[in-house]
């Protein structure tokens, strides 16, 4: 289906050489769009196009970090039709949020107590109503970079090269947001169940 | 002795690239002392298992959309 007559690739690009990239495209695409059949044809749409454009492909760069280029400009065709406003995110880094969590000599300031069978949270419905929370409770260039990683589980190198952020940076940034996740489920979550079983705060 | 500020920092670390065994050693003698650093530890290595789960419920959801 994504042969089209007369488009030869080169040998080294296969059809299935791109397929294997498909599912991180997909989390990709799904995160920007949120709906799956949106998102399934923007990664349609970028096969086929990396298929017809696979002599442009030099290797450079790699593979996916070439078919995540693509795959941005089907999105950002998308928001362009729908008009939607692209919000762009900026960062503090000045702005050192680390240090609600630790004290001057670098001790926690309250800090991880230890969570109860975290195991069972994850078959439990009302707990991903509160992960949903304190995901989106997290600034939005900190949520991106976090999702780029986690959910779409792009490597570090590849979340630096889509939203330019430089190593140190990234480093910074990942960490405060597994601190303030982490502190958010505690709050929200584990304590809660310690306190009253079963009663949650959404 | 290092810091649970830098510990921590390098437990986060450790989470997207390889660490050096000098830090892997940091680390593991800190974790044995400081229980706060220890639960941080656990629990980043949880939210990473979240997170990946969230990602199959989102993919859920958004299929039964009508």
């Amino acid at each position: 289906m994504l042969l089209k007559a007369g488009a030869e690739a080169p040998t080294q690009l296969t059809e299935a050489l791109l397929a294997a990239h498909r599912p991180v495209l997909f989390r990709y695409a799904l995160l920007q769009l949120r709906d799956n059949e949106l998102a399934d044809d923007a990664v349609q749409e970028t096969l086929l196009a990396a298929w017809q454009a696979a002599s442009n492909f030099e290797g450079k760069a790699g593979l996916r970090t070439w078919l995540i280029g693509i795959l941005k400009h089907k999105i950002a065709d998308h928001w362009r039709h729908s008009a939607r406003e692209v919000v762009s995110l900026e960062v503090d880094f000045t702005d050192n949020d680390e240090d609600d969590f630790f004290m001057n000599n670098g001790h926690w300031n309250g800090g991880p107590n230890t969570w109860n069978d975290p195991e069972a949270a994850l078959k439990q419905q009302e707990f991903w109503g509160i992960y949903e929370t304190c995901q989106n409770n997290l600034p939005p260039r900190m949520a991106q970079v976090f999702m780029l990683r986690e959910l779409v589980g792009l490597e570090a190198n590849e979340v630096c090269r889509e939203t330019g952020l430089s190593d140190a940076n990234y480093w910074v940034l990942m960490h405060r947001a597994r601190l303030r996740l982490r502190e958010c489920l505690e709050i929200r979550w584990f304590n809660q169940s310690k306190a009253k079983k079963g009663k949650h705060h959404a | 002795m290092r810091s649970c500020r830098e510990i921590t920092a390098l437990v986060s670390q450790g989470l997207d690239k390889k660490l050096s065994l000098g830090e892997h050693l940091a680390i593991s003698l800190h974790v044995l002392l400081c229980s706060r650093c220890r639960n941080f530890q656990s629990q980043t290595q949880f939210i990473r298992k979240a997170a990946q789960r969230y990602t199959e419920h989102m993919q859920n959801r958004s299929s039964k959309k009508p």
